[in-house]
């Protein structure tokens, strides 16, 4: 039975290029075999992480999408959530994965020198760092869900926001002493939410869910809870926990290098997966960055 | 430099005996699980696809069979909305948007390009594993509770339905991922891993196709990932982010779920465009005409495909300012889609036309396509949708574009590639016949359907008035004869793999490099990068030798 096999013939093929290439594969255990160089096999990776991140972003971005359509919907919402976040955990978490995107660029730039010890160290602090973020979600959200500042159906506060710390720091100790320049400050979000007030205001209203319980009345001049503040926190958890479970991947593939580098595979001329988490790491940073004043420093 | 008579020993030469076909060169389960071959992942893939379109078609006939009378016929009205459902999202989600590239571009697209395997092989294996995550996701919604929300899960009731939505909708999620992968292997391979000599513009059109799919899968699949997420966290969380009574709105999810969805329909048949791209070039043994002008309509269509979401949603109650704009752009992309159609046509034009099945199937796709194509635009008309939303017009209009443009030419690529990647030809004339019997069922089971929603029959009800029976039944016979076609159609191809005739490397005489290789081709693909010198679609070079049964190269120096 015979089967054709056309003019292309293995052993008769011209034989500079095979055995050039095949000395290749050789002197580099990692270079795959349809890739002729490292160089090759490094850009090729490298398109592939870009477009990976590509996706994240467009992955995420539907979220920003949300966040923009209902802050400009409804401002009053966020300005009266906002009170509600801790700035100076969200700031402490900024800086923490500024640093820990340092020391990944670093590793990248140790297994490129083949520095095994440096590579090593500034892979383990990333990780420390990584964990450190998520150390401190755990204490915003732990904070969060015995305030019963929970998202949607579920939110019930324990305290209004002109009830909290922040709030009394920005308009001071008794909201309504100041209260021209609150009013005047909180017009705009007045002016919105006053029609809508009056419900939640009035003991007794139905909020259609049985969303949230009767808001307090809030003192003459200080912000009243707007209708829906729950939305905020839907954004402030989906957008937040979602960036935490890529930080946990993150982990996770920094763990899996770190095993690899102890292994000592990675060299000048095979850093490819350092550089390629490290892109990763950067964009989960990226996103914390933009994350941040969006949510945590709205006036 | 051999003569044609060294040729013929070489000819002689079996691949098979060698164990160098990819097919045998490792054996065991293992070997095909743990494949890193694009072509072993392919033929998985193409399984798989082929398993599931089954499974779509028998819900599509208990679909049809219910309504052959109104009222009960076999199933209750909460059954038979489990029915469509699960009709609709196997077919979008497993069979068509992975469909032509991961069962055929997976294949054939190292071939053509003259690269040894895509950029990230074990990738790509990783989405073969995320379809059958999925696809097993799909299947438990379909046993515990099947959703019945309708393929596109609009809010509010796909957040307040008791069925099994999560799964399907995790299942969807996970799906997505696989297609995002592929994209992003098949973007990777072009850019890095094309032989020296095979620029952009002499790439074969298969590959320019695969890779404005590729784009859209890398930039529209991701939005949909997040929309079911927000549907899944909707449902079990409560955020209320479509929930109007928690301050959110259900428009939001159409907004979001179409603006991938419509880039998503793109996915599905611009690769059905490449493969019909090859067969006509082949068939009429004439070069292609206008070959850049197929190769950037392609890439216009994925770019346009991103602003017409909202012509799905002209009553949902959007601006009509932002509908006028939705509805103009719509008729924009019937201009390169249009162009497509010309250049096949201008390249048959004085052309020795073969009517092979892979050219049969072709043709079929010609015709079936810009029925659906055209009746797009009438649907893109704002006045007209207002009508004509929400009826079977609608229904017969994505389905001869899915079924009629991208099942058939996922078929004619099936019947085109089927001796490279098996090695054996099929029965000619049983091919023939039974796309003949399909040609006659896909429009008995859809004209009518045009019909009944000028007439005014919706779309995904179950009683329906006495007037439309005569149309829902012709539909039915109709759905009845493809499952006749496609039937026959497995019968004469699993038969080929036994009882086929040994395929010749070339038994078309194509030009593209994949036919330079044997059938089946060596695990390898190539050992050294062919060199390319010319375009794809130049046929003087091929002669046929009837002692082979398939073409062979006049000049024999390597090329």
């Amino acid at each position: 039975m015979a089967q054709s096999t056309a003019e292309q013939l293995p052993h008769h093929a011209p034989d500079g290029d095979g055995h050039a290439h095949d000395a290749a594969h050789a002197e580099h255990p990692f270079l795959a075999h349809h890739f002729d160089t490292p160089k090759h096999q490094f850009e090729s990776g490298k398109l592939g992480i870009w477009l990976f991140l590509v996706t994240e972003v467009l992955f995420f971005g539907g979220l920003f999408c949300a966040y923009a359509i209902y802050r400009s919907l409804h401002p009053e919402i966020f300005v009266y959530a906002h009170y509600y976040l801790d700035t100076f955990w969200g700031a402490v978490n900024t800086g923490v994965l500024i640093v820990s995107s340092l020391t990944a660029a670093w590793a990248v730039r140790n297994a490129q020198l083949g520095e095994q010890k440096k590579l090593i160290t500034n892979i383990i602090v990333t990780i420390a760092l990584a964990c450190c973020f998520l150390c401190v979600k755990y204490v915003e959200y732990s904070h969060k869900f015995h305030e019963h500042i929970l998202p949607g159906r579920h939110f019930n506060p324990t305290h209004e926001a002109w009830e909290l710390e922040s709030y009394k720091k920005t308009h001071g100790e008794h909201a309504g002493a100041h209260g021209e320049e609150a009013t005047a400050h909180d017009a705009a979000g007045d002016t919105h939410a006053a029609p809508a007030e009056a419900a939640p205001a009035a003991p007794g209203a139905p909020d259609a869910q049985g969303a949230t319980a009767e808001a307090k009345k809030p003192p003459p001049g200080a912000l009243a809870r707007p209708r829906h503040v729950s939305v905020f926190f839907s954004i402030y958890f989906f957008m937040t926990g979602l960036h935490g479970v890529h930080v946990v991947a993150g982990i996770i593939t920094w763990l899996w290098i770190l095993r690899r580098a102890v292994r000592g595979e990675f060299g000048p001329q095979y850093f490819g997966a350092v550089d390629y988490a490290a892109l990763y790491w950067h964009l989960v940073d990226l996103i914390w960055i933009y994350l941040f004043p969006l949510l945590y420093l709205i006036h | 430099m051999t003569s044609p008579s060294a040729t013929a020993d070489v000819l002689a030469t079996p691949s098979e005996k060698s164990g160098e076909n990819y097919l045998v060169h490792e054996k065991g389960i293992l070997s095909w699980l743990l494949t890193l071959d694009h072509k072993r992942i392919g033929v998985m893939y193409l399984m798989c696809v082929l398993g599931a379109f089954l499974l779509g078609g028998v819900f599509a006939l208990l679909v049809r069979t219910e309504l052959f009378t109104p009222g009960r016929t076999i199933v209750d009205h909460d059954t038979y909305n489990q029915l469509f459902t699960l009709h609709g999202a196997v077919m979008v989600f497993l069979v068509i948007i992975p469909g032509i590239p991961a069962a055929l571009g997976n294949f054939v697209l190292p071939l053509q390009l003259g690269a040894k395997d895509v950029a990230f092989p074990r990738l790509n294996l990783a989405s073969w594993y995320l379809w059958v995550i999925g696809a097993l996701f799909m299947v438990v919604s379909l046993i515990t509770n099947a959703a019945d929300t309708g393929w596109t899960f609009y809010t509010p009731y796909s957040t307040v339905t008791t069925t099994s939505v999560i799964p399907a909708l995790f299942g969807a999620f996970i799906l997505g991922f696989s297609s995002i992968f592929t994209g992003m292997n098949f973007i990777t391979t072009m850019h890095k891993l094309r032989p020296p000599g095979m620029t952009w513009f002499r790439m074969p059109l298969f590959l320019w196709a695969l890779y404005s799919t590729a784009v859209i899968q890398v930039l529209a699949t991701p939005v949909l990932a997040i929309t079911l997420l927000m549907l899944i966290v909707e449902r079990v969380v409560g955020i209320g982010i479509f929930d109007p009574a928690l301050g959110g709105d259900p428009v939001l999810f159409q907004h979001f779920f179409w603006f991938y969805s419509h880039p998503a329909v793109y996915i599905m048949i611009v690769p059905a465009f490449g493969v019909v791209s090859e067969i006509f070039p082949t068939f009429s043994r004439k070069r292609i005409f206008g070959y850049k002008f197929i190769a950037l309509s392609s890439v216009a269509i994925a770019i346009l495909g991103f602003l017409v979401w909202g012509h799905h949603m002209f009553t949902s109650g959007q601006s009509v300012v932002a509908a006028t704009i939705f509805s103009a752009i719509t008729f924009l992309i019937a201009i390169p889609t249009a162009i497509k159609v010309f250049n096949w046509i201008a390249t048959m034009y004085k052309g020795r036309i073969h009517l092979d099945t892979p050219m049969l199937y072709a043709l079929f796709f010609l015709w079936v396509f810009t029925i659906g194509g055209l009746t797009g635009v009438f649907l893109g008309v704002m006045s007209v949708d207002i009508h004509l939303h929400d009826t079977y017009f609608v229904v017969a209009h994505f389905h001869y574009v899915m079924m009629g443009g991208s099942i058939t030419a996922f078929l004619a690529g099936v019947h085109y590639w089927w001796p490279k990647m098996t090695g054996r030809m099929y029965d000619e004339k049983l091919g023939r016949i039974a796309c003949a019997i399909l040609f006659v069922g896909l429009n008995l089971t859809f004209f009518p359907q045009f019909i009944l929603g000028t007439r005014g029959m919706p779309r995904r009800y179950y009683n329906y008035l006495e007037e439309f029976q005569g149309l829902h039944q012709l539909s039915t016979i109709g759905a009845f004869t493809m499952g006749v076609a496609f039937a026959l159609t497995a019968v004469y191809l699993l038969r080929s793999l036994k009882k086929g005739r040994v395929a010749p490397a070339n038994p078309w005489g194509a030009n593209t490099l994949e036919w330079r290789t044997p059938s089946p081709p060596a695990y390898y693909n190539f050992h050294n990068p062919p060199e390319v010198t010319g375009g794809p679609y130049e046929y003087a070079d091929w002669v046929y030798n009837a002692r082979v049964g398939g073409y062979e190269r006049k000049t024999s120096d390597g090329h």
